[in-house]
């Protein structure tokens, strides 16, 4: 076997799944970071607690992603950040603010809860703007050209409406009474926006590069790959269903909305892939020309066979331990 | 004014690193505290013990949140500023940063929220469990980026090939030549740092009329681990100080102020050192000490500065932050024996009992963030003008942002990090200033689960 094809390989996708995995689950806490000021000030302690025993694992996946970028693909991980250096740096303060205001919130004392409210939603909503941003720029292979800065203020808009989706969805899970109302209410304002933007973006990426339009649009193809609009289309319609039906979020059928969600987010990511593959830095670099040498990839791969799953197990322990209806929770 | 963009890189990388660590040092230490008050608590069954947890878990979790969002800014960092160093390095320092992420980032993370939400939901076996392997990813975590950033000091086990470099033996990068002094004095100062906080916090809260039993218990814990750690730090110190002689000996001759190389040294106990005419003024010295500290022999050679002619570290900087480092470590060897003495013979638990002691105690709350940000500035600027020693050069991996974004972001930095300091210390003034009994002792969260079980049966 040949470990220097085959482990940039299994790297490359393992940072696809530590990205995704990052997007639905940090998403679900920056959606709900973005919704606080729609809700009461008791009701934002219950979305705070909804989401308190995890937002930091959730963050983790990203510290994971950016490393496997630097593990696996240094020469990437140099022109990637360096690009991509505003958007970083601002979503760094953005996210700096929104997780430290979980805690001042509670603890700095009751005069300065409201600005450090204000604080979490801000962040909260910087961070998702920035990430659009840094995703809409990587994907048109970060030449900082007009349109792909169009390309990315697109994308830029469209992730907050997609973790506010989340968010709202988690919410069903999480909540009872007024508030679980709210969120369905909250999740049938957003759902148009986001659909709005999933299909925008749809349309313009094989627009905005010649390259991902090839891959989709020629013809054994593109038959090939319907699967993948059609699913996302009807996973989308399922969550319109969902979100509108007493029925099913009366009797406890909330979660559904959540793994029609996740549904969209996974397809959204193997389109991705597709279109990217096998390109770190579209265009510009392949995932074996960024690679770091065959001899430190394996020595990391050994690590991530054992840690991977036992990280896994764990994570599942926790929201097993979590499970249920999130109570008034606070450190005091 | 003009700025270098390099020199604006290296601040931005230096506010963002001193800010982090700031945190780490204390949650490392402070969840090894954490257990220890749940130990006794269980073992014991006294509520002050499990009153002195629900305390502090609420002080740790605050710095616990400071530590992993500016932590998430370092790990960044690498890639925004200092591109060319994970490409010439990569093969070395992202495997280290990635066991972190893997072995203790995941780790400390998940159980976090065990640890701080889990009371009623876990059994008390768990919970402790929780606890303890929060405290052994925090550990964990310095132990790789310490390797890390010992490797970047005294490099080993490597091979270079067209600039870039390769592994040869994992075993001898991990377990570089200054690792374990290194990581030993870090995990001993982090232990330090937070036994100076808990009895900083304690005092206060004695002085302010605000103290419950727990305060006490805890205060004395604080005072046994600084009598006995602080001079181990000391000796450790030593021990890490003889290292850095052997490998990295311009970094000793910056912090000694020594220029000329000769035998019998003495010791500069102060003085203002001086590259442009090469000598240290006004300095107050010790004969043959530094001779005697570095090399344990009275007429041991040490190299002086001029023997590095352009290629030593600014002088100044390092010769200082190593006094101040040294300067207060010795404090913490007298008020932490003070602290023992005083709170060990008197069994009267007042503040009129103690003002002297409780006032010393206060002042030194944070004097294990003075120390330790000392200690890693003579380790890093000493290292300078090399990231890896005597390999290869900062300026030669630094981005090439314009000066005007560095500037811009790091001014952002730094008000950013200026706010949040401020605000830190405020929420832990207020917390520290919250009579006991206005406390309660279980987190509101247990009353209600009972409630809700009640209701549901
Ligand atoms: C000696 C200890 C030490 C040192 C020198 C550093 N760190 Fe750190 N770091 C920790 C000890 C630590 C910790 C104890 O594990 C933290 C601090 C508090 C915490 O929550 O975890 C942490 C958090 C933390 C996180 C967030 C982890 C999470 O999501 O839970 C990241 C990404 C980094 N660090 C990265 C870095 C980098 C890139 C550093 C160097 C350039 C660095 N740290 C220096
Ligand atoms: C945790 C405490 C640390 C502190 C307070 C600290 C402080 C500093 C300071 C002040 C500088 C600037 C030196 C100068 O340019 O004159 C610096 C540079 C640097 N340090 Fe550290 N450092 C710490 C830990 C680390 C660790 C753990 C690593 C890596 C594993 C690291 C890697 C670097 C790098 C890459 C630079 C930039 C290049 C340079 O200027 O040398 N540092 N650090
Ligand atoms: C008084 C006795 C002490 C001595 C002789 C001593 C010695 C040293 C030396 C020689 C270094 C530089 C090592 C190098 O870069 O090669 C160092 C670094 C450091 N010191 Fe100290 N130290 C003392 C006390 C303390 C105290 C009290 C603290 C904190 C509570 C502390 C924290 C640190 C830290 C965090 C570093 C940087 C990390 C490292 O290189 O280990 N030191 N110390």
């Amino acid at each position: 076997m040949d470990l220097g094809y085959w482990l940039p390989l299994f790297f490359a996708g393992a940072m696809g799944l530590a990205l995704l995995i990052y997007v639905v689950l940090d998403g679900y806490d920056l959606g709900i970071g973005m919704l606080l000021p729609f809700a009461s000030d008791q009701e934002k302690d219950v979305m705070v607690a909804a989401i308190g025993p995890f937002w930091d694992a959730n963050e983790t996946w990203i510290v994971l992603g950016v490393g496997i970028l630097l593990i696996a693909f240094p020469q990437a991980h140099g022109i990637v950040l360096t690009s991509l250096y505003l958007p970083v740096t601002i979503m760094l303060m953005g996210l700096i603010l929104r997780g430290v205001s979980f805690d001042f919130r509670v603890k700095a004392g009751d005069q300065h809860k409201a600005m450090w409210n204000r604080l979490f939603a801000i962040g909260s909503l910087v961070a998702s703007v920035c990430q659009g941003w840094m995703l809409g720029a990587y994907v048109t292979g970060l030449t900082g050209d007009t349109t792909s800065t169009l390309f990315a203020v697109l994308i830029g808009l469209a992730l907050p409406a997609l973790y506010i989706m989340l968010g709202a969805a988690w919410l069903l899970i999480k909540t009872e009474g007024e508030l679980f109302h709210k969120a369905a209410r909250w999740g049938r304002l957003a759902v148009w926006p986001m659909g709005a933007f999933l299909l925008l973006v749809s349309i313009a990426t094989p627009l905005v590069s010649e390259t991902i339009a090839d891959k989709w649009f020629t013809l054994p193809n593109a038959i090939g790959l319907m699967p993948i609009p059609i699913a996302t289309g009807l996973a989308y319609a399922g969550l319109i269903w969902i979100f509108n039906s007493r029925q099913i979020l009366d009797n406890g059928y909330g979660w559904l909305a959540f793994l029609a969600l996740i549904v969209i987010c996974v397809l959204a990511s193997i389109g991705l892939a597709y279109s990217l593959f096998p390109d770190v830095v579209l265009g510009r670099l392949s995932i074996w020309d960024a690679a770091s040498a065959t001899e430190s990839l394996l020595f990391t791969f050994w690590g991530a066979v054992i840690a991977l799953p036992m990280i896994l197990a764990y994570t599942v322990f926790i929201y097993r331990v979590f499970r249920g209806k999130a109570t008034h929770l606070s450190y005091e | 004014m003009e700025f270098d963009p390099f020199l604006l890189a290296r601040l931005q990388f230096a506010a963002n690193i001193s800010f982090h660590i700031l945190f780490p040092t204390i949650t490392i230490g402070l969840c090894w505290v954490l257990f220890y008050f749940r130990l006794r608590y269980t073992l014991s069954g006294d509520k002050a013990w499990e009153y002195a947890y629900f305390f502090w878990v609420k002080i740790f979790a605050l710095s616990f949140a400071l530590g992993v969002v500016s932590g998430i800014t370092m790990s960044f960092q690498f890639g925004t500023n200092w591109p060319g160093f994970m490409e010439r390095a990569g093969n070395i320092a992202g495997p280290l940063l990635g066991y972190e992420v893997l072995t203790a980032f995941f780790l400390e993370a998940s159980f976090l929220g065990i640890m701080l939400f889990g009371k009623d939901r876990v059994s008390n076996r768990m919970h402790m469990i929780a606890t303890a392997l929060v405290a052994v990813g925090t550990s964990f975590s310095a132990f790789w980026i310490l390797s890390l950033n010992s490797w970047m000091q005294t490099p080993a086990g490597y091979r270079i090939e067209e600039g870039v470099f390769f592994v040869e033996s994992w075993w001898a990068v991990i377990f570089n030549p200054s690792f374990p002094y290194r990581f030993a004095h870090m995990l001993n100062a982090s232990l330090l740092t937070a036994a100076f906080l808990i009895m900083g916090v304690s005092a206060w809260r004695a002085l302010k009329q605000v103290d419950g039993p727990a305060t006490w218990k805890v205060m004395r814990t604080g005072a046994v681990m600084a009598a006995v750690l602080a001079p181990l730090q000391v000796w450790i110190g030593d021990m890490h100080g003889l290292n850095t002689l052997e490998h990295q000996p311009a970094k000793i001759a910056a912090m000694e102020g020594i220029w000329e190389t000769e035998r019998n040294a003495p010791l500069t106990l102060f003085g203002f050192p001086d590259e442009e005419a090469r000598t240290t003024h006004m300095a107050i010295k010790v004969p043959g000490m530094a001779s005697l500290i570095l090399t344990h022999e009275w007429d041991g050679e040490l190299k002086g500065l001029n023997e590095f002619e352009g290629a030593h570290p600014p002088v100044a900087p390092v010769f200082w932050s190593f006094r101040i480092m040294v300067g207060v470590g010795m404090l913490m060897v007298l008020v932490g024996w003070w602290a023992l003495w005083r709170l060990f013979r008197s069994r009267e638990d007042s503040s009129a009992n103690h003002p002297w002691l409780l006032r010393a105690l206060s002042v030194m709350t944070f004097s294990g963030w003075v120390a330790v940000l000392a200690g890693w500035y003579v380790t890093e600027i000493g290292r300078q003008p090399w990231i890896v020693d005597g390999l290869l050069k900062t300026a030669e991996v630094v981005a090439d942002h314009s000066s005007a974004t560095v500037a811009g972001t790091l001014f952002g930095y730094v008000l950013l990090y200026a706010f949040l300091l401020v605000s830190y210390i405020a929420a832990l003034r207020y917390l520290a200033t919250k009579p006991a009994r206005s406390l309660s002792l279980l987190p509101q969260q247990q009353l209600m689960n009972a409630e809700r079980l009640e209701g549901d049966a």
